[in-house]
């Protein structure tokens, strides 16, 4: 469905974007992921046919953004950053404004602007000027803007941006909805939101991909080592190195009072021992739980290049 | 084309919503019918005079004396104001950035671009439309020759298009709405004085700075002639700043 390759943006002599590929199957949902300037913006830009790439190519539906951009912007829905509206229009006017710029056949436009009006939940505010309406509904507004044409792409540049908790919930359930019909890239800098929405991520990072995988493909890539947490009522002085004598264990670190943070191999059920010990000694565990590398961590860990390189390109999957 | 109709309609929308038309529209009228009702004045003054010697009233007519003056002082009015209709059209999208949407959706740039200058056209002759009651009052009371008032306002019209081409230009050259309108100021002002430049340049020279000049071109239609060349050069002066606004829109994405 897209295909990226190679791609590379230079903004005068600098840099935004270096020789990125990537492919979206249909149906997909994918999550760019990257803090501030790391060309998530650029690499949609180009996508959208608004900037040209300096280097590399895109397709998309197997026609190319530059050579055939027009056909390109008939299958693609595109939500800037900042919503691109006009403000002093009604939401009924400004709605069939982008039907009509998106090409809607006359005779449908009507029925378009109903359909996006329902699906985003904007009925009871069509007659409202766009500038009046609360930020939420503003950003309803541009991602209604986006699908009016029913594009088979969907790209979404960061769209719960400056909301507050229940209406990034909102837009949140709206993407999940449409992901069922709609190809999707969204990106943000709000993890959780990626896990929720996207199966599969994208990690940019000063121009360059740090990881393209799944999920769960990028926790176990990262994880050599098992982690969990042991929390117990009476912690003896020597809890450390008795934990630390078993064969398995890698490295024990008090976190807080009597909780311990324990570091042992993959898949070498520790905790059976760790348990069995803790009996014996009589420490009375309060708590014994596995702690997954969460996103955060591989986002920070893939972005701060707190590793050597080498552990990092684990999670590449080109 | 329909692409561009739809553009032109959505800003035509937005400048007779917003107060900018209105104000603009009453300055314009105001100081027109002035400068207008002044003109008059002053012919009836004449008029009388002459009727207390017989033989004065030789070349006293309307045509001559109160429509091709005005229309006059309608160019120079005109070039003071249209910039300050023009400057939003481009310049207002790329603040607001509401001109991704137009840029990420299946249109030509040919085609905005051409809807916005049709915007601002079709603005400017509602202006000029609601001018021409001034005339309608001659019409009334005295006996004008109406040829010479249709050609001047065909005139008027494609001179008005020069105005509002080269405000579209400016404004796609910047985000700042001033700047914008300063520019199209400049330019308009330029192109009406350049021929002033020939006084002190060779004979050929001359010539080619007085063809540039707006205002020379403006003559003949005020007479009642319509020149197949001077309808051309108002076409291509036209076209002309439309196609640069293209080229700069168009490299803009690249820089």
């Amino acid at each position: 469905m897209i295909e990226v390759e190679n791609l590379t943006k230079f903004y005068g002599p600098r840099p935004a974007i270096k020789g990125i590929s990537f492919t979206v199957n249909q149906g997909e949902v994918v999550g760019f992921l990257g803090p501030n300037g790391a060309g998530k913006s650029t690499t949609m830009n180009i996508l959208c046919c608004i900037l040209p790439a300096t280097g590399g190519s895109a397709k998309i539906c197997g026609h190319d953004v530059f050579e055939e951009s027009l056909e390109v912007r008939k299958k693609i829905g595109y939500l800037p950053e900042t919503p691109p509206l006009y403000p002093d229009m009604t939401v009924t006017s400004y709605l069939k404004f982008a039907a009509e710029i998106r090409r809607v056949p006359s005779a449908k436009v009507r029925a378009a602007v109903d359909r996006v009006l329902e699906k985003c939940v904007l009925q009871d505010v069509r007659q409202r000027i766009i500038s009046r309406l609360s930020k939420g509904f503003q950003q309803r507004v541009g991602l209604a803007q986006s699908m009016i044409h029913d594009p088979e792409i969907l790209i979404l540049d960061e769209p719960t941006i400056g909301l507050d908790p229940i209406q990034i919930i909102e837009i949140r359930k709206l993407i999940q909805e449409l992901a069922s019909s709609h190809t999707i890239i969204l990106s943000s800098h709000i993890l959780p939101e990626i896990t929720q929405i996207c199966k599969r991520v994208v990690i940019l990072n000063e121009g360059e991909i740090a990881a393209v995988d799944s999920l769960e493909g990028l926790t176990s890539s990262l994880n050599k080592s098992e982690r969990f947490i042991l929390k117990v009522r009476n912690p003896q002085n020597d809890i450390q190195d008795k934990l630390m004598a078993l064969a398995q264990v890698i490295s024990v670190k008090e976190e807080k009072d009597s909780e311990f943070l324990i570091e042992c191999g993959m898949n070498s059920q520790a905790q059976d021992q760790v348990a069995r010990m803790a009996l014996e000694n009589s420490w009375g565990i309060e708590e014994l739980k596995l702690v997954s590398m969460t996103l955060e961590e591989i986002f920070l860990h893939l972005t701060m290049e707190e590793d050597p390189p080498g552990e990092a390109k684990n999670g590449v999957d080109a | 084309m329909r692409n561009a109709w739809a553009v032109a309609k959505r800003d035509m929308g937005s400048y007779f919503n917003s107060p900018v038309f209105y104000v603009v529209t009453t300055v314009f009228l105001v100081i027109y019918s002035f400068i207008f009702f002044q003109i008059l004045t002053f012919f009836n003054f004449q008029s009388v005079q002459a009727g207390q010697f017989q033989g004065m009233n030789v070349g006293l007519n309307l045509n001559d004396m109160v429509i091709e003056p005005s229309f006059h002082n309608m160019a120079v009015t005109l070039l003071l104001i249209i910039p300050v209709l023009t400057m939003r059209s481009f310049a207002e999208e790329k603040k607001s950035k509401t001109y991704a949407l137009l840029l990420s959706s299946p249109i030509h740039l040919r085609e905005i671009v051409f809807g916005k200058f049709l915007a601002c056209m079709t603005v400017v002759a509602v202006m000029i439309l609601l001018s021409s009651y001034c005339i309608g009052f001659l019409l009334l009371l005295g006996q004008p020759e109406i040829g010479p008032i249709v050609t001047s306002y065909l005139g008027m019209l494609l001179m008005a298009g020069c105005y509002v081409a080269m405000g579209v230009f400016a404004s796609s050259l910047t985000d700042n709405q001033i700047i914008a309108a300063v520019i199209a100021f400049g330019m308009s002002l330029f192109m009406w004085i350049i021929g002033w430049a020939g006084q002190a340049a060779s004979a050929e020279m001359a010539e080619v700075l007085q063809f540039l000049s707006l205002v020379d071109h403006m003559q003949r239609f005020l007479k009642g002639i319509v020149e197949t060349s001077d309808v051309i050069y108002y076409l291509t002066f036209i076209l002309f700043n439309l196609f640069l606004t293209h080229r700069v829109l168009d490299s803009e994405r690249w820089r």
